[in-house]
């Protein structure tokens, strides 16, 4: 293993142990799409965007757009380890008064959350627009766009998708969550997505599969990304909900819950256990 | 007579258009989105002027919202204008998250409002609109009355409001009566025409069907306060309490459904804070349908003389209160 990848696991950890945490403390939130997407967003923060959590407006930062609003916490605690705020904030997660918001809120004044965003097939519009003005600009800033996999039933994501490679916009890159299911079940069966890649491909994008649950994976995809051709770029991560937790890995009825006490503890042996068979 | 001088018929939306092509001039952030009807809302002259400030996002008006906000958010000014129906209904939930959630200076118009575009039917006139809008937190809805007035509106969303804002205009030429010289603030109705017996609360070109309905109502002797509420939220709270305390009756007039629109907002705060006799003049609850414009406002009940008729209702209801 890299050295930096290294790194990146153990930061990865943290991350997902602060997820736990603060769903727990919550009693609410969405717990398996936050722990499937901790690496994408350990790897984004700490090994691909340019950006300066002391500050968080510095103009020619790279920006996240997070479409696929409800795995805020994984958002939040990737924020907090990068320095955004202090990591107990994480405890205050959808509680009133909170600058953590259920699903990111803007005006609440949490630094670094960059839109205000929940209902599903939006982000990514937002994400072109922003992407359009910078690159007539000539901005040397990229924007990174999270959305999820069933997000992808959204039409709004394909008008989005078509104007993106209208424009050429070879500063944006979604990231699409793969993680085959959505709250009635597998993706396949609510509502097919495949052929996915084609899909995009046809759309005009530069297509990327990778797993999103593996650092060098991520890493030659990103990689990949860099290399600008006149096109859009969409790296199909595959991850698994739950990633982490033995026990709820690629299990929907996860999406939506948090653990109770009891359970968060056993999550996060569960989490020790994971790591600690990654660095073997 | 009427004071007011008609300068020569013309659309609103042709004044939104000039108004917006000024401020391109004066705003190097101005941008504009197209979707696909652009002409027709009158944006092909910002577009003829500044073609590398106009970005063309086909029929996707969902999209075209959301664009619109990230546009902001890298520092642009954008102005997004489609069919009303399309801006309050069809991307309605991106200018709710996306724009106003986020509370973004996007500049929305709402074109082709109302009963008079006519012939196309009731897909196309939208009777809805403010109510959408209107209810949407942070959110400034302005409803000009007429071309000259559409034009200051449109400068006036480019300079002076920040956060998200809808200006509403319609398709048919209408009477240009407001003078150059009259200033227009946002959330600051003009009362354009004095008088005590009641009061006459018009938005959009309802407002020169009011001034008529003022005209035949003084040749009986009841002289009608008239006011242009070119701005529905921020409402004037205060000009409307002045004419509920002087006046003692208030008819709200506009080319909106009775639910949810102008009615809707003068009577929260005359309710809450002075009750006197009300009445509507709107669309009752019901879709359009196609015909020429005229003909639809006579039969939807939008005409100065339907306006007349039930100013008189209330103010007879009003006088036989206070008797």
């Amino acid at each position: 293993m890299r050295a930096q990848d290294r790194e990146l696991l153990q930061t990865s950890r943290s991350i997902r142990e602060w997820v736990i945490r603060s769903l727990a403390a919550a009693g609410s939130g969405h717990l398996g799409g936050s722990l499937g997407l901790a690496d994408v967003f350990t790897f984004l923060y700490f090994s691909e965007m340019k950006h300066k959590p002391e500050e968080p407006q510095w103009e020619d930062r790279d920006i996240l757009v997070l479409s696929i609003g409800h795995v805020a916490p994984v958002l939040y605690s990737t924020l907090a380890h990068a320095g955004y705020f202090p990591k107990e904030e994480l405890l205050t997660l959808r509680k009133l008064g909170s600058r953590l918001q259920g699903h990111p809120g803007r005006d609440h004044g949490l630094p670094g959350v960059e839109l205000s965003a929940g209902s599903l097939g939006q982000g990514i519009g937002v994400a072109v627009g922003w992407a359009l003005a910078r690159k007539r600009d000539h901005h040397p800033g990229r924007i990174f766009c999270v959305t999820g996999d069933g997000e992808l039933q959204e039409g709004s994501v394909w008008e989005a998708a078509m104007a993106a490679s209208h424009y050429q916009l070879n500063n944006l890159v979604v990231i699409v969550d793969r993680n085959g299911v959505q709250i009635d079940g597998k993706t396949e069966s609510v509502m097919q997505l495949e052929p996915l890649s084609a899909k995009w491909e046809s759309f005009g994008w530069k297509v990327i599969e990778c797993s999103g649950n593996n650092f060098e994976s991520l890493g030659i995809a990103f990689e990949q990304a860099n290399q600008k051709e006149n096109k859009p770029v969409v790296i199909i991560a595959k991850t698994l909900m739950g990633k982490g937790v033995q026990e709820i890995e690629g299990d929907y009825r996860w999406h939506g819950k948090a653990p109770d006490t009891i359970q968060a503890q056993r999550f996060l042996e569960q989490i020790a256990v994971y790591y600690e068979s990654m660095e073997k | 007579m009427n004071p007011w001088k008609n300068r020569g018929n013309k659309p609103t939306r042709t004044g939104f258009g000039e108004g917006i092509a000024e401020a391109g001039g004066l705003e190097p952030r101005l941008v504009v989105l197209g979707a696909d009807i652009t002409a027709s809302v009158g944006l092909d002259l910002f577009k003829e002027r500044f073609p590398d400030r106009f970005f063309s996002l086909g029929i996707a008006e969902q999209n075209g919202m959301a664009v619109a906000a990230g546009m902001v958010l890298a520092g642009k000014i954008p102005v997004f204008s489609t069919y009303a129906v399309f801006a309050a209904f069809r991307a309605a939930d991106q200018l709710r998250i996306s724009v106003c959630y986020n509370n973004l200076k996007v500049i929305i118009g709402g074109a082709h409002a109302g009963i008079s575009v006519g012939p196309d039917g009731a897909t196309h006139q939208a009777l809805e609109d403010l109510a959408v809008v209107r209810s949407l937190p942070n959110m400034t809805v302005l409803s000009p009355c007429d071309a000259t007035q559409a034009r200051q509106a449109a400068l006036m969303a480019v300079r002076e409001i920040n956060g998200p804002v809808y200006i509403r205009f319609g398709r048919e030429a209408v009477p240009n009566f407001i003078p150059e010289n009259l200033s227009f603030v946002p959330g600051k109705a003009q009362i354009l025409r004095n008088g005590n017996d009641l009061a006459l609360v018009a938005t959009g070109h309802m407002v020169w069907e009011t001034l008529q309905a003022a005209e035949l109502l003084a040749a009986e002797g009841i002289q009608a306060r008239v006011i242009n509420m070119h701005t529905l939220k921020p409402l004037d709270v205060t000009s409307i309490l002045s004419a509920a305390r002087e006046t003692h009756a208030i008819l709200t007039a506009e080319e909106h459904q009775i639910i949810n629109g102008l009615g809707s907002a003068v009577a929260e705060v005359v309710v809450k804070n002075y009750p006197v006799p009300m009445d509507f003049v709107g669309i009752q609850d019901s879709f359009g349908e196609s015909g020429q414009p005229q003909e639809l406002m006579e039969k939807y009940g939008l005409t100065s003389s339907h306006i007349y008729q039930k100013a008189l209702s209330l103010y007879q209801r009003k006088k036989s209160i206070h008797l």
